[in-house]
């Protein structure tokens, strides 16, 4: 063998095993957070996690109920108000709108869907929360609905340009109106990528502190009604794993893992719904 | 664009079936359709040039010519498809039954003039699905059922597909699609069928297939259809129009065309000099 063939084997060998180690280091993260929190919070779920308030300070025990609901209805409202925007004003930029409009739409939900968390809290912050002079529910939905508009917004809009012009002149052909279209052919033939991209917009908001913090605060107790101050998930995480009690600490990795498997949940249920149905082949 | 070839043909165009004064507020009963005049462009190219043509009731029209000729954009002013083009412009009159076809709702007259397309085009749902979609969207009471079946029949597909009507449209083959797409068309029970070179994404075997319907859905509906193969013309048509550059060269009955066309360029085109 001579040394130069000699060096591009070594080259090859070693770009080979880069590559590799890459890789292996991507997933070892992800693995290496479960196991973190499997280890540390894995004691703490149990039956009380789930059903009891948080202990009051210097006892052991509790749950987080509170948040675990507070988290729900936080969600709730985000996708109420998110998603219908997202994807009707998508609807528009895909179907309707000139080519300069789609731009400028475009490229303001990029910056939006770029802008930091903490940004978008202080925004809702002076919109929902101090015109009131009261943190809550409705805030901190408001907050998390606005981070789901550009991402249900952008992926719609790719998933509807994305079905074929013939489908459309085919509906239109047997006399279809352009919405009757729109709403028999275009969106049936989008329909699994869109439902993916509003619960991997769901996942990521679902994790989302910062804008929580400013609007629906934390709240040891239950939280009645949408106007009150309430815990969720992510805050309570943020509050426990600061404090300076290890039974605090346990419940924060705990409620990580609840939060992480409901986020990988969603994305199983996700590629579940992509794999099933009748899909336009391309 | 051969300006000697436009002028020429400017003059004589006199298509056999129709006259001016055929055109006033009815058209004979022998004429389903009738354009007169008619000019188009997208944005600033024209692309068709004072084209006057019959389409002859319950009889097979074939539209003739080189790629870019614009047979497609003649058929596809009939149902005015060519509005979900942006920046393009139609002069001229189309009358469909004696009505100005550019006066009506376009939906309606969708309903009246269907329209299959090159490429089968089956929506992303169940056979049946499929058939019932145009009577679904124009609140049809019919039972669904018959009707599909009866278009499925007259699409001859009915037997290949009777059992599996609820198997995605997609598990089709190509020829099978192109007869559902005919099958959804028929359904809503129009009276015109346009065909966009409905077999040139086909084999043999599924163009045969496509052909011989064709002939049989005469009876049903008036049929125009676009074609690039000149011997599919001269088997399945009734008249023939031969298109270049955007103009009506020659109108015949189909036979009169390919036996004795009367001008240099339509004989030029048939016997494979151009084209």
């Amino acid at each position: 063998m001579n040394p130069h063939l000699r060096w591009r084997k070594f080259v090859s060998n070693f770009m080979l095993t880069m590559t590799g180690l890459c890789a292996l280091v991507a997933v070892f993260v992800l693995f290496f957070i479960l196991g973190y929190l499997v280890y540390y919070g894995g004691t703490s779920i149990n039956w009380n996690f789930f059903t009891k308030l948080p202990a009051p300070v210097g006892e052991t025990g509790g749950g987080m109920a509170n948040a675990i609901v507070g988290s729900a209805k936080l969600l709730a409202l985000a996708t109420l108000f998110g998603v219908p925007i997202g994807f009707l004003g998508a609807i528009y930029l895909a179907e309707f709108s000139g080519s300069k409009v789609a731009f400028v739409v475009r490229y303001a939900a990029d910056l939006l869907n770029g802008a930091p968390s903490i940004v978008i809290g202080i925004f809702a912050f002076s919109i929902a929360v101090h015109p009131f002079k009261q943190f809550s529910t409705l805030a901190g939905g408001f907050a998390l609905g606005i981070m789901m508009i550009p991402i249900t917004l952008r992926s719609t809009e790719e998933f509807l340009l994305a079905v074929p012009r013939t489908l459309r002149e085919g509906a239109m052909a047997l006399g279809a109106s352009k919405w009757k279209t729109i709403a028999t052919v275009i969106v049936p033939a989008a329909y699994r990528g869109i439902l993916t991209a509003i619960l991997l917009a769901f996942a990521r908001v679902a994790g989302e502190t910062a804008p929580l913090l400013f609007t629906a605060l934390g709240n040891r107790y239950w939280s009645r009604g949408w106007t009150e101050p309430t815990a969720s998930l992510p805050v309570m995480i943020y509050n426990y794993g600061l404090s300076p009690y290890e039974d605090w600490h346990r419940q924060a990795w705990a409620a990580g893992l609840v939060l992480l498997a409901l986020i990988l949940v969603i994305n199983i249920v996700a590629r579940a719904i992509l794999s099933r149905g009748i899909s336009v082949p391309r | 664009m051969n300006a000697s070839v436009r002028q020429a043909v400017s003059v004589n165009i006199t298509p056999p079936v129709t006259t001016a004064a055929s055109r006033e507020t009815t058209a004979p009963a022998d004429m389903r359709m009738t354009i007169s005049k008619v000019n188009f462009w997208y944005g600033a190219k024209q692309t068709l040039f004072d084209i006057s043509l019959g389409i002859a009731t319950s009889k097979v029209t074939a539209l003739i010519g080189p790629s870019g000729c614009g047979k497609s954009t003649l058929l596809r002013t009939l149902d005015r498809m060519h509005e979900t083009v942006r920046h393009s412009r139609l002069e001229g009159e189309i009358l469909l039954d004696g009505k100005n076809i550019l006066d009506q709702d376009v939906t309606q007259l969708r309903r009246r003039v269907g329209m299959v397309f090159q490429r089968p085009n089956p929506f992303p749902k169940s056979i049946f699905e499929n058939v019932a979609y145009g009577l679904r969207i124009n609140g049809s009471k019919a039972p669904m059922g018959e009707a599909v079946e009866k278009s499925l029949r007259h699409a001859a597909l009915w037997d290949e597909v009777k059992d599996h009507l609820h198997k995605s449209a997609y598990e089709l083959s190509g020829g099978q699609q192109q007869r559902l797409c005919i099958a959804r068309a028929l359904a809503v029970e129009p009276e015109v069928l346009l065909l966009d070179e409905p077999c040139s994404a086909l084999d043999p075997i599924s163009t045969a297939k496509i052909e011989e319907l064709l002939v049989q859905l005469k009876d049903l509906c008036t049929i125009v259809t676009v074609t690039h193969n000149m011997q599919q013309a001269a088997r399945i048509s009734d008249f023939t129009a031969f298109l270049l550059n955007g103009q009506v060269i020659e109108f015949s009955p189909t036979p009169h065309l390919f036996t004795k066309p009367s001008d240099p360029r339509t004989e030029a085109y048939i016997t494979g000099r151009f084209g």
